[in-house]
């Protein structure tokens, strides 16, 4: 009996190191991005421990580009999207969760297509119509296509379907409106579901690149990603430490929020993946 | 009177969803027919024919068997990590908390910053991963640069940063299976990879699908570091088919035939949605 409890504990030890060393290997590009980012360039690639830290790379990265300007535009556009995206959504959902009407089935399998048939891949047709609109190389440009958002309307329409009727029913007692009754029953009930798609909303369009990258071609309207393509394409004298420094710089309030809210971020993107 | 009110819901979303998928879908195919306009010439019904220069568009042939790969090479590894590293930390191991943090960071990161740390990885001569290969005297490769890697690192940064992201859907699913059936595969004396192959795995099986569909979506989907570390290069050898219909709308501005090639994308889409809906058909007899 012994023995088997000896082997047990050593593939038990032998899953830890391998746990901890796929963590290394795991986190492994992102400090050395960090190493890179803090050190001279003459240290990017010497380990040496008594290397002097340094912000240089960080301050000449910022001076480079306007990444204020970038930084304005990304956090404009995350929250008018996710402003459209709440109301849109909140309104279709409740629709299709607690009215009958005919056409139901279709209309919301028409939704649901969108949930294959991304706006990225429908990148030339939205760029000829965004041209036709006179909207090219505007913030609302970018948001614009994500704003009926088919994961949101599922999402929140699978909510709004567990309130009980009777919550619904004791409200129009008391005289509300549908939309009184969806503002004052439905959405304070859906409220983590809401706060885990505008994380998982926010953190999409904080790192889309390709569509921004199209249909922005100016300082005043490029978001931080396409700004870090720009500032890195056009040839630095491939300064590495300058390179990793802006791609710190643009991703550090996401880490940063990450790294804070670091749980509820898991958990808001656990009951989103649920659904 | 009730469904002019739901309508009156759904307006907005109903609006901006038709303009922005529907239609774009619909106008995608009936462009694909047209030739594209140029200078005061207005585009003219050209039948197949861009379907016809795209069956002898090696670039394009290319582009599919790349992509196809590519989406061979990521999605079960992917997947089999996710799986690994859900089960190592939903349990009480060492260092429970540090695990979590850096298996699910890359995910949060943008695509684009991802690739650029990469890139600088791959770098020749100033690369960590020639210095490390140096120090054992195997260094001298262009890892971005050689028709045989280029894609191999492309997926090595894929798989890096959607393991973490796959591994929250394993993790929600291990935690509301029931901790009796552990504890009574224990009294039996099961071993743990016996209960992992005969009750885990099983039941992750709806899990693994929906995470499959994403995977595939996502292979065709996106294809950020593919601007940033290759640009398709080299010698197509990375050209994968969302970056090029890029390429050909953006660069060379062939509406016409970008138009064509994006319905080969969403006729592949459809194909995952076919096969995703008969295989939930099928997983409702699971449960």
């Amino acid at each position: 009996m012994s023995h088997v409890y000896a082997s047990r504990g050593a593939v038990r030890g032998l899953e830890t190191m391998g746990a901890w060393l796929l963590g290394l290997l795991w986190i492994l590009p992102l400090a050395y991005a960090f190493w890179t980012a803090f050190h001279a360039s003459e240290y990017s690639t010497r380990f040496v421990l008594a290397a002097p830290l340094t912000l240089d790379n960080f301050v000449t990265a910022w001076n480079a580009a306007p990444f204020a300007r970038y930084f304005l535009n990304t956090v404009l556009l995350v929250a008018m999207v996710l402003a459209a995206q709440l109301v849109l959504v909140t309104l279709a959902a409740y629709a299709f969760a607690r009215y009958a009407f005919p056409g139901r089935g279709i209309l919301f399998a028409l939704v649901l297509v969108q949930l294959m048939v991304m706006p990225d891949v429908l990148i030339v047709e939205n760029y000829r119509t965004m041209t036709a609109l006179g909207l090219k190389d505007t913030i609302l440009a970018i948001g614009l296509p994500y704003m009926a958002s088919a994961f949101g309307i599922f999402l929140l329409r699978q909510t709004f379907k567990s309130v009980p009727r009777e919550l619904d029913e004791a409200a129009r007692m008391e005289g509300c409106t549908s939309l009184q009754v969806l503002w004052k029953v439905y959405v304070p009930l859906a409220r983590p579901v809401y706060l885990a798609y505008a994380l998982v909303s926010v953190s999409y369009h904080w790192n889309n690149f390709l569509w921004p990258l199209i249909i922005t071609n100016s300082v005043e309207s490029r978001p931080v990603t396409v700004g870090l393509q720009v500032f890195s394409a056009t040839d630095q004298g491939v300064d590495w430490s300058i390179i990793t420094a802006a791609t710190l710089l643009t991703t550090a309030p996401l880490l940063v929020a990450f790294l804070l809210f670091q749980r509820q971020f898991v958990a808001s993107f656990m009951r989103a993946g649920i659904k | 009177m009730q469904w002019v009110h739901a309508w009156l819901l759904m307006l907005p979303a109903a609006i901006l969803l038709a303009l922005f998928t529907h239609y774009p879908a619909i106008a995608t195919l009936w462009h694909s027919f047209f030739t594209t306009p140029k200078g005061g010439r207005p585009a003219q019904f050209a039948g197949f024919d861009n379907y016809q220069q795209l069956a002898q568009d090696p670039v394009f042939w290319q582009s599919l068997t790349n992509n196809l790969w590519y989406a061979l090479g990521t999605i079960p590894v992917s997947i089999a990590l996710a799986m690994l590293m859900a089960v190592w930390v939903s349990k009480n191991i060492a260092g429970r908390s540090f695990l979590r943090l850096a298996y699910f960071t890359p995910t949060i990161l943008p695509m684009i910053a991802v690739a650029n740390i990469w890139l600088f990885f791959f770098t020749p001569e100033y690369g960590l991963l020639e210095k490390l290969l140096g120090a054992f005297g195997s260094g001298g490769h262009n890892w971005l640069g050689s028709k045989n890697t280029a894609l191999g690192c492309l997926m090595v940064v894929t798989v890096w940063k959607e393991a973490g992201f796959f591994m929250i859907f394993y993790l929600a699913a291990l935690q509301s299976m029931s901790p009796h059936l552990a504890d009574a595969a224990a009294i039996e004396g099961a071993s743990r990879w016996y209960f992992f192959r005969r009750v885990t795995f099983p039941l992750l099986m709806p899990t693994t699908l929906f995470v499959f569909v994403n995977a595939v979506i996502n292979a065709f989907r996106l294809v950020d570091h593919v601007v940033v570390m290759t640009r398709g290069g080299p010698d197509n050898a990375t050209e994968l088919l969302l970056f090029y219909i890029y390429e050909i709308g953006f660069r060379f501005w062939d509406s016409a035939y970008a138009a064509a090639l994006t319905i080969v994308l969403l006729a592949l889409l459809g194909l995952v949605a076919v096969l995703q809906f008969l295989f939930l058909e099928r997983k409702v007899h699971y449960q």
